[in-house]
């Protein structure tokens, strides 16, 4: 098979090239022939370009610590001085970071001085509210309230609707966002028995005029502002609900929790509304954005959200 | 030496080839990695990295059994698109006791590295099920078989012990607790006790109650109590950045 040594081989079109000597099949041989001269020479640029590269940014490991470079990246330390610190990708970002704020600072610095009202109708504001706001919302609130913040029945409010369980304010939207919600109601299963909780539910349906039994929501109506159920406790007087609870306004056709207008029939709706009172509400959790998101992130969320639904 | 070596005597020689191959590849190791080792700077100094709860570690388990890391990185870098939407970039520290570590740089979904407390476990529990149930332009797989399944947690305090001997400080003996107690404080130190690991893990698993049902300890209640502490260890608002640009 292979010759051992490497020699000049006349055959076919590769006459006078020299060969690696492997000769397969006795013709099939590897030419040696030189790299192109392009190839060589970018060969050594790269070579010439790493010794530069090394002069410039940190490269060479030497005992406990390394070779710097030259090169440095400017910031403002939290005294507000100015710091200098060998080329770092960490030191690069902390520099870009305050260059990007600085530069929009002056809508940050707008969106904080006019009223929020003002905002919405400010077109160029409204525009870079859009925007901002679409992106934010979608890399952290879609995956719960969905694509425009359709919400999800029984698991994720409607931020898109004008219904606001906690309250559609600015301030208490900006509450919202950056503490959490976490609304809760006991369980009924056990404290009432079926038909207790049965009258409940069509009481509760004949308030937003669904589909019920005129008789069981009388006996449901007295029940609900017991002590025995105290719905009325947490859901008001008036059963609209309470903001600062965020217990749902149950008088309105906007469900939240209970899968009514999903429900095909009369029985369907009723049996929604009676599982919930049964189970309870102890899982929807909104998370806190508080040190997630930034003061400005977090403002310019408010502000989406607010518009998303009409706030008030 | 090499004046009469000839490139064919790697070509035909097997055995010679692989180790010469091997050689090669270590050059690029001892260079990158080994100094890393010696540097004095490469773990940042900060507050609250401790060691995985046991069921935390379970959790993690079942990450890389699922495969998880296929499609997931754990490793924020130090780019501006990156901290807007993952959060701050990763610190070594926060992965000093990930044996291995999940860093990775295959996302086909987003980075997870700071997951934890973005969502709620009821999001978990369902994303997990059917991703598509949250968001319907979904490609993740469905992992339902993760709430029906009872979480095998017998030999969990195998697991942290071996762990405990690539150096990850989970106590065996009274010595070692007394010294957690010292470096972490009593309540992690408790978790990180080995003989109690199942007596641990089930009372996080009941209080956490990450899947929404106390009657069990599922595998979902360890996937979601590892995913929901992702990246919440350190508390960023105690750090200064420029303190940070100094570990690099
Ligand atoms: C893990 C899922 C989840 C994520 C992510 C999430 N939310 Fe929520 N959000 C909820 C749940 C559940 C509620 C209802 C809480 C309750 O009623 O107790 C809620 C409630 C709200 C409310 C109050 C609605 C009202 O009618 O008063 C607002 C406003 C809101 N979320 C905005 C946001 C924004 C903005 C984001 C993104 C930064 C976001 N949410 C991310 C689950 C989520
Ligand atoms: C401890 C306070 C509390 C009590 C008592 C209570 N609720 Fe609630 N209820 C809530 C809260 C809070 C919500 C909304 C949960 C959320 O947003 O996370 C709610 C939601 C509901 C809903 C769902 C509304 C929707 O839009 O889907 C219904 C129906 C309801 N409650 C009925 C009742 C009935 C009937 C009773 C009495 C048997 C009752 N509640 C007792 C706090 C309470
Ligand atoms: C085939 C690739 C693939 C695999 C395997 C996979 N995922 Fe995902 N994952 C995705 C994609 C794509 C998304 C983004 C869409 C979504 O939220 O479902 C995602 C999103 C997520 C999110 C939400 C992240 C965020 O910030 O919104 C979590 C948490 C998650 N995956 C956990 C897991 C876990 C745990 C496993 C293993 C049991 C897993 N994934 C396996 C592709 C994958």
């Amino acid at each position: 098979m292979a010759n051992e040594q490497a020699q000049t081989q006349t055959h076919g079109s590769g006459g006078g090239v020299q060969t690696t000597g492997h000769v397969w099949d006795g013709t099939l041989q590897e030419f040696n022939n030189p790299l192109p001269v392009w190839w060589t020479y970018g060969f050594y640029i790269t070579i010439l370009f790493a010794l530069v590269y090394w002069f410039f940014y940190p490269s060479w490991p030497v005992g406990t610590s390394f070779l710097k470079g030259v090169n440095t990246v400017t910031y403002v330390n939290q005294d507000g001085q100015e710091e200098s610190w060998h080329w770092n990708t960490r030191a690069k970002l902390l520099g870009e970071v305050q260059a990007a704020k600085a530069e929009q600072k002056p809508w940050f610095d707008k969106i904080a001085s006019l009223p929020y009202d003002k905002i919405a109708t400010d077109p160029e504001l409204n525009s870079f509210i859009q925007s901002a706001g679409k992106a934010l919302f979608a890399d952290n609130c879609a995956a719960c309230h969905q694509t425009g913040g359709a919400g999800k029945i029984g698991h994720y409010p409607n931020l898109a609707d004008d219904n606001w369980i906690y309250g559609g304010t600015f301030d208490k939207i900006r509450e919202t966002i950056l503490g959490g919600r976490h609304g809760y109601m006991p369980p009924y299963a056990e404290a009432l028995d079926k038909g207790q909780v049965d009258t409940l539910a069509n009481y509760v349906l004949s308030l937003s005029g669904e589909p019920h039994d005129a008789s069981k929501a009388a006996e449901g109506k007295s029940l609900f502002h017991s002590h025995a159920a105290a719905c009325y406790y947490c859901h008001g007087d008036n059963a609209q609900g309470r903001t600062d609870i965020g217990s749902a306004n149950l008088t309105d056709k906007v469900w939240v929790w209970a899968d009514v207008p999903g429900g095909q029939d009369a029985n369907a709706k009723l049996a929604a509304v009676r599982n919930l009172i049964n189970a309870g509400l102890n899982r929807g959790v909104m998370p806190a954005w508080e040190g997630r998101l930034s003061e400005e992130q977090v403002k310019v969320l408010t502000v989406y959200v607010h518009e998303l639904g009409g706030g008030k | 030496m090499f004046k009469n070596f000839k490139h064919e005597a790697l070509e035909t020689n097997t055995g010679l080839l692989l180790v010469a191959t091997m050689f090669a590849i270590s050059i690029g190791g001892l260079v990158e990695i080994a100094p890393l080792f010696l540097i004095d700077d490469t773990m940042e100094k900060v507050d609250g990295v401790r060691p995985y709860t046991p069921l935390e570690q379970r959790g993690r388990d079942l990450y890389i059994r699922e495969g998880c890391y296929t499609c997931h990185s754990q490793m924020i870098r130090p780019f501006r698109d990156e901290l807007l939407r993952y959060g701050h970039y990763s610190l070594a520290a926060e992965s000093k006791y990930d044996h291995p570590f999940q860093w990775g740089s295959k996302r086909t979904g987003p980075d997870l590295a700071r997951v934890g407390g973005k969502y709620s476990d009821e999001w978990h529990v369902q994303h997990l099920i059917k991703p598509t149930s949250v968001v319907p332009e979904s490609v993740m797989p469905n992992y339902p078989w993760l709430l029906e399944t009872p979480l095998d947690y017998s030999d969990v305090g195998d697991r942290m012990r071996a762990l405990r001997t690539t150096g990850v400080p989970y106590s065996a003996t009274q010595a070692e607790y007394d010294q957690n107690v010292k470096q972490f404080g009593a309540e992690v130190a408790a978790q990180l006790h080995i003989p109690d690991a199942q007596k641990n893990l089930v009372a996080q698993a009941q209080a956490g109650n990450y899947d929404g049902d106390r009657s069990s300890v599922t595998e979902m209640d360890a996937m979601v109590a590892y995913l929901q502490v992702l990246g919440t260890m350190v508390d960023f608002s105690k750090v200064k950045p420029e303190d940070l640009v100094k570990y690099r």
